[in-house]
């Protein structure tokens, strides 16, 4: 096959992979009610032939034809589509950086609400967990934890991790600027550590699709981390309306370490409390 | 023909590799340009690799946020534990596991810029280990595009080129010291339209 000839034809194969990416995701919405139809086009490309490739399937169509069929394999499917490997302490800085400059203004609260939205398996949130204890705020705070996702909810929930992890948590905890042991927070067993109950109290673990449901609450912070990475345009900018429009004024929304305001209409209506860190503070 | 986007990817050995090559690209060129240098997680040096590599060149260099548009006269640099997609006139990151050990992967960039800029990306493939890169390199091949490799033997780690080399067809190799000027010499090199809509 010449040159131009083996061009034409991945540049057909691409336009006909784009079509039934399309035709899948719509699918997916009519027969399940999920909505990936607006995701960010190439990492769920990515996600959707990992996935086909992992069930030894050969075209996205034939792809649909399983997952239309077979609820319980279309279960396997929203868990890759949307897990998100995390560590706890991830982004070390990030915390030292809540420490810094978050922790004081919520100390000005009476009682904090905290949204951490996209919690996948917990990670997060528990890591804020031993900040807030740490801080001596815990007591006064409630942190909702939410995914589409309930199987990783209910792993969240559970607030065990393999005991290789611990180390990795370990380092990041001390970089976060941990100030006891992070071992307090856990009890070995087995090759697992079982997070302490203290940690788990104040989180509440809830079921909200942030493409589909609406806000619930007002709140004080509200963590959004390598989430809105996985959206379009279009749809970062509906979830983040329903963010601002689920924060007080003078509240703060933290983003991932490589994302930010700019490029979106709230750019002008939060000031950054930390620019490295991504932290931002509603000012209108 | 004109060139839209210019994507780089090198491992051990790139961070000598490339200040050579960005110093040579001539001051007129526009053309953005994106580094995907394999990298560790950087807690404590953030920052430092941009401004070393912002003393090579005469353009913008500043890491690659989500959402960024890509502007001309700037070079992106992927940020380290992410992968940096290229979706359509702006950077995609996620944090999906690695691929080959590598977050940033050079083959899940590559691709990804292939589908959107088809003959109108550049794909280099610098010095390293493994053989990242090479899949991608022949995924920008498949859709038209210009396939550039260090040669081998002018590479302080052989390994990326040579595979990049032989996963591709027609790849132009050539030694490190040449790669700017070739570039340069490209007619419309500096002629910069707007990349997604000269796409197809």
């Amino acid at each position: 096959m010449s040159q131009n000839d083996l061009i034409k034809e991945t540049n057909e194969s691409d336009q006909i992979e784009e079509i039934e990416i399309e035709l899948l995701l719509e699918g997916i919405f009519r027969r399940y009610g999920y909505d990936f139809r607006s995701y960010a086009s190439a990492s769920i490309r990515r996600r959707i032939w990992n996935f086909a490739n992992l069930h030894k399937v050969q075209t996205i169509s034939a792809l649909q034809e399983r997952l239309l069929h077979e609820p319980a394999v279309m279960d396997q499917f929203v868990l890759s589509l949307t897990v998100n490997v995390t560590a706890m302490f991830r982004d070390p800085l990030f915390y030292k950086a809540v420490r810094a400059k978050v922790v004081p203004l919520l100390k000005t609260y009476p009682f904090v609400r905290i949204w951490d939205a996209g919690c996948s398996s917990g990670e997060e949130a528990y890591s804020l967990a031993v900040v807030l204890t740490e801080e001596g705020l815990y007591d006064r705070c409630r942190i909702y934890a939410t995914d589409m996702n309930d199987a990783v909810l209910r792993k969240a929930k559970a607030g065990i991790f393999p005991l290789s992890k611990m180390k990795e948590f370990t380092d990041n905890y001390i970089q976060a600027g941990g100030m006891t042991s992070f071992s307090d927070y856990y009890t070995a067993k087995y090759d697992h550590a079982i997070l302490q109950n203290s940690l788990k109290r104040n989180i509440v673990f809830a079921q909200h699709n942030l493409v589909t449901d609406t806000s619930f609450n007002e709140f004080h912070l509200i963590l959004i981390r390598n989430v809105l990475i996985y959206f379009n345009d279009e749809l970062r900018q509906k979830v983040l309306d329903l963010l601002h429009g689920s924060l007080v004024k003078f509240g703060v929304i933290a983003l991932g370490r490589k994302e930010s305001l700019k490029f979106s209409s709230y750019d002008h209506a939060y000031e950054e409390l930390d620019v490295r860190e991504k932290l931002y503070r509603r000012t209108a | 023909m004109p060139y839209n986007l210019i994507m780089i990817g090198c491992s051990l050995g790139g961070l000598k590799a490339l200040p050579i090559l960005l110093s040579g690209i001539s001051r007129g060129s526009v053309t953005p340009i994106v580094i995907v240098q394999h990298r560790d997680r950087d807690i404590n040096t953030a920052g430092l690799l941009t401004q070393m590599l912002q003393k090579s060149s005469g353009m913008v260099l500043e890491e690659a946020e989500d959402k960024t548009p890509i502007a001309p006269s700037h070079v992106y640099l992927a940020p380290s534990d992410y992968h940096l997609l290229i979706e359509q006139d702006h950077f995609q990151l996620s944090t999906e596991l690695p691929v080959a050990f590598a977050r940033p992967s050079i083959d899940v960039a590559f691709e990804s810029a292939a589908r959107c800029y088809g003959s109108s990306l550049i794909g280099i493939i610098l010095t390293g280990t493994g053989s990242d890169g090479a899949k991608g390199l022949a995924h920008i091949e498949r859709r038209g595009g210009l396939a550039v490799v260090q040669e081998p033997s002018t590479a302080e780690q052989g390994s990326m080129p040579l595979a990049a080399i032989a996963a591709t067809s027609a790849a132009k190799v050539l030694p490190l010291d040449e790669i700017a000027t070739f570039l340069n010499s490209l007619a419309d090199h500096g002629e910069y339209k707007n990349a997604f809509r000269a796409a197809r």
